[in-house]
């Protein structure tokens, strides 16, 4: 029998080890599973990789990541942090003590999307003709020059979700969505916190992420 | 380019909520058009009623309808500004892989963006200003200049020194080559075409050589341009 729903923070995320490659999900505060980060400071990881577009809310949910140093290294679409500057996150940034990728969010999201699919790489007309494809390779088609990205996968995916059932078919709420259903695909261990856990199975056609790219789920009320 | 002041003397510049009202007035019935953060964004307030405009959002909206009314917001319901937002009638959802094949596959009409500069050749520069202590922001920016049909872009003339943002050639890091089709700024409205601006729209009691001052860059005035006259409106 199926049962990917776990009790507590604390066993949804058992196992995540020091060194670990993390994505975590969440676009302004939608998505953004805020108690799994909560517990990735509290158990005293270091060396982490962290794949995010929201570094800001990251850092907000969790000031010790960055202000213990426990992060080496961020993939990202941007480099700021929450409003008051500067923030635990951009301390590191200024001194260098973390090593950055930084990469227009639509190539971010679909390396993410080819690491989940099976495709080790395309060609994307974006950043062509700015200083990000310095010493990359290009290629034309058609008359349009594009850049040779490759996909992204990660040990871990952190998620949240409104509603799973018992084999984590997920329900998104609003924009809870955004990068999370790509990550899942992309992550060997994807951890979801969710509002609520459904009894019976989700309808069909209410499966916005189906089950099988996700190992455990937890519920989580928003506070 | 002679230093100025960074706004004219003799001419009273438009405010943030006058450029977005500008910019507000090209936009066609029935377009998709995404708005980038600040400037942007509130041009969605401006459009003219009667017709009938889809926003994109990056995070994951066609159709961003007005901000939630207190006590009505969803949390997870907000666009790429984090503003706790509507969905407009006839809207959709999807998640941001999705979102940028829609805006990289060349799908959306319009993206008005604020940058820091752009020049003559249609380059535009607004993700780094190479500051010590502010990080680098590109988020949706370079899908979006590359991928949609029309660059409009929002900012103001001059720095707050009194720089040209209009420039030759751009020194900040770019955000896409020859891409920019129209500028709104607080003293004119400019198109972007053949290695040059053309001004469209000047403001009332400023002068084509003080424009040309406050441009560095080749500046021409189309044949019939006109006053620009912005409503006054509230922030």
């Amino acid at each position: 029998m199926i049962n990917k729903v776990v009790g507590d923070v604390a066993q949804a995320m058992a196992g995540v080890a020091s060194g670990a490659s993390i994505m975590i999900s969440g676009f302004g505060n939608a998505g953004i599973p805020a108690a799994l980060i909560r517990v990735l400071s509290d158990n005293d990881l270091d060396n982490l990789t962290l794949i995010i577009n929201a570094i800001r809310r990251v850092d907000e949910c969790s000031p010790a990541l960055f202000g213990e140093r426990r992060v080496a290294r961020v993939i990202s679409t941007s480099f700021r942090g929450p409003d008051a500057w500067p923030s635990n996150f951009e301390r590191q940034w200024m001194d260098g003590t973390v090593a950055l990728e930084i990469q227009p969010q639509g190539t971010f999201a679909e390396r993410i999307r080819a690491g989940g699919a099976g495709i080790a790489a395309f060609y994307t007309p974006t950043a062509v003709g700015t200083p990000l494809v310095e010493g990359r390779e290009l290629r034309d088609f058609d008359g349009q020059t594009y850049v040779l990205e490759t996909a992204l996968t990660a040990d871990v995916a952190l998620l949240r979700a409104q509603k799973a059932d018992r084999f984590g078919n997920l329900f998104f709420q609003g924009t809870q969505a955004n990068f999370g259903t790509v990550m899942a695909t992309a992550a060997t261990l994807t951890i979801v916190e969710v509002e609520e856990i459904s009894d019976v199975p989700l309808p069909p056609k209410q499966v916005h992420l189906p089950g099988i790219y996700v190992q455990r789920v937890v519920q989580v009320s928003r506070s | 380019m002679t230093p100025q002041n960074a706004k004219p003397k003799n001419a009273k510049a438009l405010s943030r909520e006058q450029m977005a009202w500008r910019a507000a007035q090209d936009l066609p019935d029935g377009a998709y058009v995404n708005l980038g953060l600040g400037m942007p964004v509130l041009a969605a307030n401006y459009a003219p009623g009667e017709r009938e405009i889809f926003y994109h959002s990056e995070n994951g909206i066609l159709g961003v309808g007005p901000a939630a009314k207190p006590g009505q917001e969803d949390p997870e319901l907000v666009d790429a500004g984090s503003r706790l937002v509507t969905l407009r009638s006839g809207a959709a959802i999807f998640d941001s892989a999705a979102s940028f094949a829609m805006i990289r596959g060349g799908h959306l009409d319009i993206t008005i963006l604020g940058a820091y500069q752009v020049a003559a050749n249609g380059d535009v520069a607004n993700w780094d200003a190479l500051m010590p202590n502010k990080g680098p922001l590109i988020g949706g920016a370079m899908d979006l200049a590359k991928g949609a049909k029309a660059v409009h872009i929002i900012m103001r003339h001059n720095t707050k020194d009194g720089s040209a943002r209009l420039v030759a050639e751009c020194t900040y890091p770019l955000t896409t080559p020859g891409k920019v089709n129209r500028v709104y700024t607080d003293l004119a409205v400019l198109d972007v075409k053949a290695g040059q601006f053309i001004a469209r729209e000047i403001i009332p009691g400023l002068s084509r050589d003080e424009l040309t001052a406050r441009t560095d860059a080749p500046l021409a005035f189309a044949d019939d341009c006109s006053e620009l006259v912005a409503p006054e409106l509230r922030a």
